[in-house]
């Protein structure tokens, strides 16, 4: 795939159609990736790189990338391509001035998941089929992919992408997720486990922003939590209700429009369940709303932003008990 | 030279905590932390901790003062703490290196009172790497991970592990747990020590150097293009800057308690749009200024006003812990002219 994706980035510079390619650049290690914006054919051959390590969504770049000279290649994952167009849907994007080349995902490889099996000094990394084959200082090691695989890649709610000029590879299918299996289990829990959960989990915080900051949905020129006028702009909790408030904020302010792409747990350096907030969220819409999946339809009206005598009173929070 | 079989190290931590508290690597489900030691808990056996050891000494956020307010008066209560000794176990060399550095801004006039206390009231057992990571690069730095350093330095050499005393506190706290200890011989762990330093030879970024980035001007790097590139998908979150053992930027705040004020500090991250922000704005607009700021800081400023050291000890948790894998070992390897490999 990756040779493909470089060859048809070369011939679309070459022919002028864009003048800058969105993707991913190696690192050092085979498995430290960067999202970077190419503007050479031999730039491209140098770093180019697209591997089960290319986790990084890149549809929030185009914000900042479209309103640019000219036109930009972004290849899009299928979980990417969501996010786009919900960017779209809020006029967030100028598409016009972006060309979207579909690719395939295989499900993204966790390094922390390697790790957490004990190897380290990681040199080599690399998927060979259904196994991840992993150079060492200390020795090479074979794993199985499923058991080293992103949480948010093994309850993939779809292959199929939403919005593309072009596909490379076959266009998948919208899946069959258990995505809602971890809510669920929340759901069960008392209140007074449930609040125990969150308090534990969401004290972990460091108040880094990386979820915010990497998520599509967040797109605020300014945010409330950054702008010293608002009164609530923190750095660092001055005590825990704040802290546990700024996700519960954000996961409010990101309701409906939500695409579920697991950014936010992915980034966490302190590995917060961050998506289980806005995951809970979309199953109470499909709920109360009827099914509704944030970046499916760009023309959409959301089911929080839309208004129909049909909708569910208030009160149905006192009836479902939560 | 003391030892300890490793099968009886709870003796050595029950010891030490019969008369202290005592921290240690713990793993948790965000990776391996600091946490209090009492009978039952297993020390993690990760490389490193997932936030640095500055913690102990610089937490992320502390009260400095309080205001009360009733009509017009304002009563201003300082922040009283009671500080009691503590150790650390398990300290790698890096995050002991960046003690040396926190203390050259905090212990030098006029003395951060808060960050001394907490200094003097610690005592650091550190641990050898005896399986280092692909991400470390403290030998840049000149840091020895073979030899680690801080008030006790600690080896592990098969099912026995070794304490050697580096200062009159270490000195101290071996003494008072000698109960849990034997007599050894330094020789024992030279074996030791020369396997780190073959394994620390064999890393990826075991060549990593800051020679191209020290012949250069200051300004000629500052006002290099190839920072744009650099720093063109920071996210401008404060991720590195808060798991780095170095970084010691924080804000004083006040918090409005509804009678009154609570000021306190916490960490700042230059990464951050109101990063030094004040009345007439910001200083720096745009995430390459702030991109740009972090790694002058470390890498040229600091060691220019302070005999050529660096304030980055290639702990590599920035390595680890960046969203889009952008840092400081790329940042060398592009202003020091070396070429991705």
């Amino acid at each position: 795939m990756q040779e493909a994706m470089i060859k048809r980035a070369k011939e679309l510079l070459a022919e002028g159609t864009v003048n800058r390619v969105m993707g991913w650049q190696a690192g050092e290690f085979a498995y430290d990736i960067t999202p970077t914006v190419f503007s050479s054919a031999d730039e491209l051959d140098k770093a180019f790189v697209y591997n089960d390590f290319c986790s990084a969504n890149v549809s929030k770049y185009m914000i900042k990338e479209s309103r640019k000279e000219g036109k930009i290649l972004c290849f899009l994952k299928p979980c990417d391509s969501y996010s786009f167009n919900q960017l779209l849907a809020e006029h967030r994007i100028w598409r016009d001035n972006v060309y979207i080349i579909g690719i395939p995902s295989y499900g993204k490889v966790d390094v922390n998941k390697v790790r957490a099996k004990g190897v380290t000094g990681i040199t080599g990394i690399h998927t060979d089929g259904p196994n991840v084959v992993v150079e060492t200082i200390y020795g090479s090691e074979t794993m199985v992919k499923m058991d080293v695989m992103e949480d948010r890649c093994l309850c993939c709610k779809s292959k199929k992408h939403m919005v593309y000029d072009e596909l490379l590879g076959e266009e998948g299918e919208v899946l069959q997720s258990n995505r809602f299996e971890q809510v669920e289990a929340l759901e069960n829990m008392t209140p007074e486990e449930r609040y125990e959960f969150w308090r534990s989990e969401l004290s972990k915080c460091i108040r880094c922003n990386a979820c915010r900051n990497v998520c599509p949905a967040c797109t605020c020129e300014n945010c409330v939590f950054d702008n010293p006028a608002s009164g609530v702009a923190n750095k660092a909790p001055s005590s825990d209700f704040e802290e546990n408030m700024f996700h519960i904020i954000r996961a409010f302010h990101v309701a409906g429009r939500c695409t579920d792409c697991g950014e936010c747990s992915r980034v966490c350096p302190q590995n917060i369940p961050l998506h289980l907030l806005n995951r809970k969220f979309i199953k109470d819409i499909n709920e109360l709303y009827g099914t509704y999946q944030a970046g499916e339809d760009k023309d959409a009206r959301g089911p929080l932003t839309n208004f129909t005598v049909d909708d569910c009173e208030p009160s149905i929070v006192h009836h479902r008990r939560g | 030279m003391l030892k300890v079989s490793v099968d009886k190290i709870n003796d050595l931590f029950r010891a030490i905590a019969a008369t202290q508290k005592l921290y240690l690597p713990v793993d948790t489900n965000a990776g391996a932390q600091y946490r209090e030691w009492s009978e039952g808990v297993t020390m993690s056996q990760a490389l490193n901790t997932n936030r640095s050891a500055k913690d102990f000494f610089f937490p992320q956020t502390e009260n400095l003062a309080e205001f009360k307010m009733e009509g017009k008066k304002i009563e201003v209560k300082p922040q009283v703490n009671e500080y009691e000794d503590y150790v650390v176990f398990g300290v790698r060399a890096c995050d002991a290196a960046s003690f040396a550095i926190l203390d050259r801004v905090f212990l030098s006039e006029p003395v951060d009172t808060f960050y001394a206390h907490r200094r003097e009231h610690g005592t650091i057992i550190t641990l050898a790497c005896n399986r280092p990571a692909e991400t470390c690069f403290c030998t840049t730095f000149g840091v020895d991970p073979a030899v680690p350093g801080g008030d006790v330095s600690a080896w592990q050499k098969g099912e026995e592990l070794y304490l050697e005393a580096q200062t009159e506190k270490g000195e101290k706290l071996l003494q008072a747990v000698a109960g849990a200890l034997s007599q050894a011989e330094s020789e024992d762990i030279e074996p030791v020590k020369a396997a780190i330093r073959v394994m620390m030879e064999k890393l990826p970024l075991a060549k990593l150097s800051l020679k191209g980035i020290e012949d250069q001007k200051m300004l000629d790097l500052f006002y290099s293009d190839k920072w744009n590139a650099l720093s063109e998908s920071c996210l401008g979150c404060g991720t590195c800057t808060f798991v780095c053992p170095t970084c010691q930027c924080y804000d004083v705040r006040d918090f409005d308690t509804g009678n009154g004020i609570q000021r306190f500090r916490c960490w700042d991250s230059c990464m951050y749009s109101d990063f030094t922000k004040m009345a007439h704005g910001n200083i720096r607009n745009s995430q390459m200024e702030r991109f740009r700021q972090r790694f002058m800081h470390k890498l040229v400023y600091f060691p220019e006003n302070n005999e050529g050291i660096y304030s980055c000890v290639g702990c590599g948790r920035c390595l680890a812990k960046c969203p889009i894998h952008m840092n400081i070992v790329k940042v060398i390897k592009t202003m020091g002219g070396t070429e991705n490999e």
